[in-house]
């Protein structure tokens, strides 16, 4: 018998706010300990929450980007249990009524698209984090992160294998990146993923017993967890075993999934409307504004990517993941009108040194405007390709601009005739042996005039000019002394 | 007449025009406290005599040069001990939170302090204002003025208790199911819970959200406009505080008359549960504000018999969240040597919490859980809704509706303690307006044949406080029962 995997994924995503949800301490990332709280996020006794207006806002402009509809009269509640983390004893979260619900996101896996059906998105608070370091016999807790503001985002059950979730998790990403709702940094814990898994005969429209999975912080654990989890499920139903409903933790040193906890010590959250936050009643007149707002979104720009500019499929997908990166090809294409040649220079020079940096484009010290003249030059045949090419780290790492470099280099392609004449009979002179030998028919010898003209001219001559000057010179003139 | 006896209104006429000092007025509460808090024990913690004395010539001599005064300046107030005071232990009354010590202010002390008030102390109450007696304080009970073996009332006790005893020229108490009307009864004085929403709550450690509020506790009607001039704001930072008008509301307390209002007298209210000396001074109360001009009306609450029922799970089922936090983690109490973390939980709420604040987190815990949540957290929200609509239909009819407070006079101490259900039946009269978030007002309205005061109920329409002070200010200036102060021995 053969099996399928049924999967829907959980993602909290942390909002792009300047402060927290319920007061006002920042959000950066990174600070010392408890370096950014206040009596609220801390839960002091008699400190109350606040809500912030901007994590709403962005809630409803993913939920706006993911086709969702968005509830108009929302209420919080408080979600109860106990951990260190958890300052107040409860988590202020939505549970009856998400913000957003009904959504869809398209992807494509290997060609094939398929529409993912989003089931809910809802704000809730982050908690803190238990640090166990140090002295064993201690642990302490950084309330820092405690406060922070998440859109948890739940699909239905429709992906069914680890390549759907990873196109999801990148396409949801990148949805969230555009509309700097969030940074989408998995390693850094602002885009958490937790997906849960079933496995099932295969065309069985039955759901089997699902596994919740945790601790799954790169894209490539999402796919290993995945995979070993698929291969887990179907190995215990096909030896006849039963699949417990449970939580298992991803261990990325041993490749694995361990219980973390079965579903008989699951919680009972005892939710209820928290009395502190009065319903958050949302207008009309402001989800219109905000639609109104959105920016195109990454499927749509690819499209016109490949539409407009003539670009293949792989090329558009890869421009449009960021917004950054999208915005700079476009601009560089305004000012250089050859977008496939752009194309190239973003996705190879450019891209290699802001990856290497983990630099946004938006940040690239090679403006668009810079990139579209060092194009320039190249197609006036002012510089070679392959200086141009040379140069670029230079250029990357001065910011200065491309003619300005040239010029102080000195790398200006030597296109005049006279000069390349003089070169070209040097070095023809300098290799009688093997101007014989294309005169004997051996035209394979011209790539090594060529090579030791461009030599001698420091890599400044014109290469096609070189070309031609040499064909010409090669097969008129009298071998020299001769 | 000793400084002390004064109401709040005219220590300050006399502070203002420069007939006396800041530090007469902190020394003579200091004389009286020292004299009368042995017996009283009202308060839990005490400002040092030497700190407010410095504070007081401090005063004065910022003072010399140019007498400019805020209302508050020099007042010598106490506040219950469930508001948060920067930098002053504030406990509620619990082993819990015996040692913390806030790092900010309630938005309530805020002006307070800017006006250069004298906190005096921190008063005592029932643990996390969970009770009706002051007796559920991890401190010990405080006593009734007018009788030490009786209790003052609860929770806000040792408020209610200190303006009764003058160990304050007034007090701030809170009020979830009648905590500040209840004591103000039981110990002669005037106390006002006012329309949810109208005074901030941030600082004020949470009982049960949706019903907290802050109040005063006078000697009269006008001191509690007077202070209430000061504590009603709105505060961005309490998402529940109500963005209204905020009139002067002593300039309710200067008409004399009712004429033109009509008062109703709710049937529900005068049943079998009711001590027969405190309905007949009650009706008699209700006499007097006919005198006065109002038209009487009987009226009906139908839904009030529920209203316990659903206040004591409404209530437990906040506090059982709201008191999560006191887990041991952050501040606070922490039980010593546990074993693990789950130990260190149950450790330190066991021995953290007193009986009845356990109690009260089983009940609200139970009426969350799974499967029960409807029935109980669910039909009681229902209830509240139904009882507000009740109230809704009668301020259709009548401006106001006067009420007991309480179903008898003050108690002897330990009386109720064995059974909670006898506690929290005296409640009965003042949950009502809590569930409804009305304002309500305690007024002192005559005595027992055993010499223990009788408080008569006012209460209005949301945000109405200008009416209900009104009413009780010309029923107090009609009376005398304001007059008559306990002899402490």
């Amino acid at each position: 018998m053969t099996y399928e995997a049924v999967i829907g994924v959980e993602v909290h995503a942390q909002l792009r706010t300047a402060t927290k949800l319920f007061c006002g301490c920042t959000t950066t990332f990174g600070l010392a300990p408890n370096t950014q709280c206040c009596p609220v996020c801390i839960g002091m006794p008699g400190s109350l929450p606040v809500l912030n207006k901007r994590a709403v806002e962005l809630a409803i402009r993913a939920g706006l980007a993911l086709n969702c509809t968005i509830r108009l009269s929302n209420r919080f509640a408080r979600k109860n249990y106990f951990y260190p983390d958890l300052p107040k004893g409860y988590q202020i979260s939505q549970y009856e009524a998400p913000i957003c619900e009904s959504g869809s996101l398209d992807i494509t896996t290997n060609g094939h698209a398929k529409t993912v059906r989003i089931r809910r998105a809802h704000l809730e608070e982050d908690a803190g984090k238990n640090l166990h370091e140090g002295d064993a016999a201690t642990s302490r807790v950084d309330f820092n992160r405690a406060g922070t503001p998440l859109l948890e985002i739940v699909t239905e059950p429709d992906l069914s294998s680890p390549e759907e979730v990873d196109a999801y998790l990148r396409a949801l990403r990148d949805i969230l990146k555009y509309l700097d709702a969030c940074d989408g940094n998995m390693e850094q814990g602002s885009f958490r993923c937790e997906p849960n898994i079933s496995v099932r005969p295969a065309g069985s429209s039955d759901l089997g017993t699902k596994v919740e999975l945790k601790n799954i912080n790169s894209f490539r654990f999402v796919k290993q967890a995945l995979a070993y989890e698929i291969a887990r499920q179907t190995k215990v139903l096909a030896s006849g075993g039963v699949i417990h409903q449970e939580t298992r933790l991803w261990d990325p040193e041993r490749e694995v999934t361990v219980v973390m906890r079965s579903k008989e010590e699951a919680h009972d959250y005892r939710y209820f409307p928290d009395p502190d936050l009065l319903p958050v009643e949302i207008s009309q007149e402001w989800i219109q504004e905000l639609r109104q707002s959105l920016p195109e979104l990454p499927a749509a720009r690819a499209k016109r990517f490949v539409h407009d500019y003539r670009l293949p499929e792989y090329d558009a997908s890869v421009l449009t993941a960021s917004k950054d990166l999208a915005d700079y090809f476009e601009a560089c294409v305004r000012l250089f009108p050859n977008p496939k040649i752009v194309s190239n220079w973003v996705m190879g020079e450019l891209l290699r040194e802001l990856n290497a940096r983990g630099i946004p484009a938006q940040r690239s010290p090679v403006s668009p405007e810079c990139l579209a003249k060092l194009l320039q030059l190249v197609d006036e045949g002012t510089i070679s390709l392959k200086i141009a090419r040379e140069i670029f780290p230079e250029l990357y790492a001065s910011g200065k601009d491309p003619e300005t470099l040239v010029h102080e280099k000195g790398l200006t392609q030597i296109s005049d005739a006279q000069v390349l004449e003089q070169l070209v009979e040097e070095v023809m002179r300098q290799h009688p042996a093997q101007v014989d030998q294309y005169r004997r028919g051996k035209e394979a010898v011209l790539g090594f005039f060529v090579g030791q003209v461009m030599k001698a001219s420091g890599g400044k001559a014109n290469p096609g000019k070189v070309n031609e000057l040499l064909r010409r010179k090669l097969a008129s003139d009298t071998p020299s002394g001769s | 007449m000793s400084l002390v006896k004064l109401s709040l209104q005219e220590l300050q006429r006399l502070f203002t025009c420069g007939e006396i000092s800041a530090f007469e007025i902190a020394r003579a509460y200091l004389l009286r406290i020292n004299q009368v808090e042995p017996k009283i024990k009202a308060y839990i913690t005490l400002t040092p005599k030497d700190q407010l004395l410095a504070q007081a010539e401090a005063l004065d001599r910022s003072l010399k040069a140019w007498r400019k005064t805020e209302p508050m300046m020099a007042m010598p107030l106490a506040i219950k001990d469930n508001i948060c005071t920067e930098g002053v232990r504030t406990t509620c009354g619990s082993i819990m939170l015996e040692h913390f010590v806030p790092p900010y202010d309630a938005a309530v002390v805020e002006p307070l302090r800017q006006q250069r008030f004298f906190l005096l102390g921190k008063t005592n109450l029932d643990e996390f204002a969970m009770g009706s007696s002051s007796e559920h304080s991890a401190f010990g009970p405080t006593k009734n003025p007018w009788k030490l073996t009786h209790s003052p009332g609860g929770s806000s006790g040792g408020s209610a208790a200190a303006v009764a005893a003058d160990e304050c020229v007034a007090a701030l108490g809170s009020d979830t199911g009648g905590s500040i009307r209840l004591p103000a009864a039981a110990c002669g004085v005037v106390g006002l819970k006012p329309t949810y929403g109208r005074v901030s709550r941030y600082g004020l450690v949470a009982f049960a959200s949706s019903l907290d509020q802050i109040g005063p506790i006078t000697k009269t009607v006008t001191d509690a406009a007077i202070l209430l001039n000061v504590l009603a704001k709105h505060d961005p930072r309490d998402s529940t505080s109500a963005t209204v008008p905020v009139p002067d509301f002593t300039k309710s307390t200067k008409r004399k008359d009712l004429k033109k209002l009509k008062v109703g007298i709710p049937q529900e209210f005068f049943t079998d549960g009711l001590d027969t000396e405190v309905e007949r001074t009650v009706r008699e109360a209700i006499a007097e504000l006919e005198r006065l001009g109002a038209q009487l009306c009987d009226i009906s609450l139908p839904m009030t018999e529920h209203a316990i029922a659903a206040y004591y799970l409404i209530a437990t089922a906040e506090a059982s969240s709201n008191l999560a936090r006191y887990d041991g983690v952050k501040y606070g109490f922490r039980s010593k040597e546990t074993r693990d973390l789950l130990d260190m939980y149950c450790q330190t709420r066991a021995q953290g919490f007193g009986p009845e604040v356990k109690r009260r987190i089983m009940l609200g815990t139970y009426a969350l859980s799974a499967g029960y949540y409807e029935a109980y957290y669910g039909k009681a929200q229902a209830v509240r809704t139904l009882i507000r609509q009740d109230f809704d239909a009668a301020f259709q009819e009548v401006d106001l509706i006067a009420t007991p407070v309480m179903p008898t006079p003050a108690f002897p101490l330990g009386e109720k303690l064995k059974d909670p259900l006898q506690m929290y039946l005296l409640d009965m009269y003042t949950i009502p307006a809590s569930l409804a978030g009305l304002p309500a007002i305690a007024v002192p309205c005559g005595f027992s044949s055993a010499g223990l005061p009788i408080g008569l109920q006012i209460m209005g329409r949301p945000f109405e406080e200008p009416l209900v002070l009104r009413a009780a200010s010309a029923y107090e200036q009609a009376t005398n029962w304001r007059k008559k102060r306990p002899v402490i021995r």
